[in-house]
């Protein structure tokens, strides 16, 4: 798999990339700058771009305005975006153009290379991978909310791990129930939520997050 | 027709208003000149007189100098009718000064504003009575348009009226009438002025000097910085406990966990293994920990989105939901970017635990070289904020930077609190600071 890496800090970058090498992947380009990040992209078309989203020239946020230029340039191309802060603001512009293929996470995260790496190829495959942090943000914040407040503790929980971009066998394990139950659980949300039922992944969580976002 | 009526009603009540209104103002002025800056001049003038007698002028004159100041304040406060404020001048009176003592007697002569208000008096009196004309002159001209000079002729035989003084004639008595329009017109055009002469006269005396305006700044520029230096000097130390008993003591422990592990590495890997888990841990405390120490220090969504993002951003991690509502054609100083960022996030955690409020707003613009910032919500009102240290915090915030604050909270609400700061925009922000998002 062809990845492209923009990171100003030389350590972080030579981290990032050492990691991507020693999963398989393939780092065709590392940039260091937001003015390079557009012109790789469209040079190599990656399967994945990961993208800082602080970086010079102005220090501000870069790094994500070439991750939405790019997305309309290139519509669908898989980006994770990697921050020191995370913003519910910075989720929703994401995640604007309602397709797949999205991440977001606190740099931290990619200290627990497992599942950094998980996050990378979900997002490769057209999966959406959301910082635990955004989600509980949003979810705590929408708990009073009208249709929110139907949801049992445990359907809550469910569509947290939903927002984290998990499977229903990964929700399945990592609640300790069956799959089955995973799957009751996500019909109840929908049914509560008023949405129509759907097979696809990344739609279903997708839409809940739009609903989150109001 | 009722409609036309109406209509016709109000636009004579727009001509006659502005001079009914300084009519009546004249009136006060006119009884308030008249009546206290003689008195009080009679009284300067026998204090002062009484100085060489026994020093009893030594109490008497401060004590006579607190009843001046307290009329011609008043007469500064009536000067907003002139649309020309005036400021005090005075300065404040210094420790252990109290009435009857040595010392407040020489603060009192010493001050330039207490010779002027002396000297003011007697002209301010004169400008003052002249006021009367502006209610005389309405009523004067209404008694001809009423043709009460006809009936008085008539019943008398002995009546004067404007020009015709006394009348000899019926013809004369008649052109009363005229002459009352003429009058009342001129009365009422006319008061607005005189108000405005008395008070403009006055500001000659009663207004701050360039040199008392300067010492006056001085004086509030001193206080602020010092305000400043001691909240910036607190707000140094509590990031440096912070980073001392937080992320600092956090990355002590962690070396110890890795030195531990490497030791036990050879001889017992299971438990090296657990020990780097635990140092995996205990990093992303302190990670967690540095998080929040930046955000309190400079929102990173602050400098990457300005103040129009960082406050969108804010906005939607709060209960309940905010409208925002921003119009800024450029970039405030970071300075006050962020004093105006912490207040807004002051005022909104404010309303999602107290106001209970069901919708809230905040609206951002530029205008007239000041920022307004405006923070709403619709809930249950009654909010004082005197006690709230919080928001003391965040008045002395805005005062470094000439900010001011109000809040408006009825009982029921809604609540507002209104910041103004004057601060110029810049075209496009480029954030100095180094490092990464």
């Amino acid at each position: 798999m062809r990845v492209v890496i923009a990171e100003d800090l030389a350590l972080l970058r030579d981290g990032l990339t050492r990691i991507l090498d020693a999963y398989g992947f393939q780092v065709v380009e590392a940039v260091a700058d937001g003015p390079s990040v557009l012109p790789a992209l469209t040079r190599h078309r990656p399967d994945v771009a990961v993208l800082d989203v602080r970086l010079p020239p102005t220090f501000t946020d870069e790094g994500l305005q070439a991750a939405l230029a790019a997305r309309v340039e290139m519509p669908g191309l898989p980006i994770l975006v990697l921050s020191q802060h995370v913003e519910q603001l910075y989720a929703r512009e994401l995640l604007a153009d309602r397709r797949g293929g999205v991440g977001y996470l606190l740099k931290d995260r990619v200290s627990n290379v497992g599942q950094f790496i998980d996050a990378v190829r979900r997002v490769a495959d057209g999966g959406m991978v959301m910082d635990p942090e955004v989600v509980s943000q949003l979810l705590a914040r929408n708990a009073g909310a009208d249709r929110l407040g139907e949801l049992t503790a445990r359907e809550r929980e469910v569509l947290g791990q939903m927002a984290e971009g998990r499977s229903n066998a990964a929700i399945a394990g990592r609640l300790f129930v069956t799959e089955k139950a995973v799957s009751k659980h996500i019909n109840n949300i929908f049914s509560k939520l008023g949405m129509p039922p759907s097979d696809d992944d990344n739609r279903r969580v997708l839409a809940v997050l739009a609903y989150l976002n109001g | 027709m009722s409609a036309v009526d109406s209509s016709v009603r109000a636009v004579v009540w727009q001509l006659v208003r502005p001079g009914a209104v300084a009519a009546v103002q004249g009136l006060a002025v006119a009884l308030l000149s008249l009546t206290t800056n003689v008195a009080l001049f009679v009284l300067s003038v026998v204090s002062l007189a009484l100085i060489p007698a026994f020093g009893i002028g030594f109490a008497l004159f401060p004590a006579v100098t607190v009843l001046v100041r307290l009329s011609v304040g008043l007469q500064r406060r009536l000067s907003r009718w002139s649309r020309a404020p005036i400021a005090s001048p005075y300065q404040p009176v210094p420790a252990g000064a109290s009435l009857g003592t040595w010392k407040r007697f020489r603060w009192v002569v010493s001050d330039a504003a207490t010779w002027r208000d002396f000297a003011w008096l007697i002209p301010g009196a004169i400008t003052g009575g002249a006021c009367l004309l502006a209610f005389v002159l309405p009523f004067y001209g209404l008694e001809g348009v009423l043709l009460v000079p006809i009936l008085l002729y008539a019943i008398t035989d002995w009546y004067g009226y404007g020009v015709f003084w006394p009348m000899d004639n019926y013809l004369e008595a008649w052109l009363s009438m005229p002459q009352g329009w003429l009058i009342f017109g001129g009365g009422l055009a006319v008061p607005p002025w005189l108000v405005w002469l008395h008070f403009r006269f006055a500001g000659f005396f009663l207004a701050p000097t360039q040199a008392q305006e300067l010492a006056l700044r001085v004086r509030h520029l001193a206080a602020t910085r010092a305000d400043t230096i001691d909240s910036q000097a607190a707000e140094l130390r509590r990031i440096e406990r912070d980073l001392h008993d937080g992320a600092q003591a956090r990355l002590v422990a962690l070396r110890m966990s890795i030195g531990l592990a490497e030791e036990l590495l050879a001889d017992d890997p299971a438990r090296a293994a657990r020990l780097l888990s635990e140092a995996q841990e205990a990093s992303g405390r302190a990670l967690v920990e540095l998080r929040d120490l930046v955000r309190g220090i400079y929102p990173p969504v602050l400098a990457e989105r300005g103040l129009d993002g960082a406050v969108q951003a804010l906005a939607l991690t709060v209960t309940p939901p905010v409208d925002v509502d921003v119009d800024l054609p450029g970039s405030p100083p970071a300075a006050v970017e962020s004093a105006a960022y912490f207040a807004v996030a002051e005022l909104l955690t404010n309303v999602a635990k107290h106001s209970g409020a069901g919708r809230a707003w905040v609206s951002l613009v530029h205008r007239d070289a000041v920022l307004r910032v405006v923070v709403g919500d619709d809930g249950r009102g009654g909010a004082s904020f005197d006690v709230d240290s919080g928001l003391a915090g965040v008045r002395r915030r805005l005062a470094a930077f000439d900010g001011t604050m109000t809040v408006t909270s009825p009982p029921g609400g809604p609540t507002v609190v209104t910041m103004e700061l004057p601060c110029a925009l810049s075209s496009r922000r480029i954030s100095p600071s180094s490092g990464t998002g």
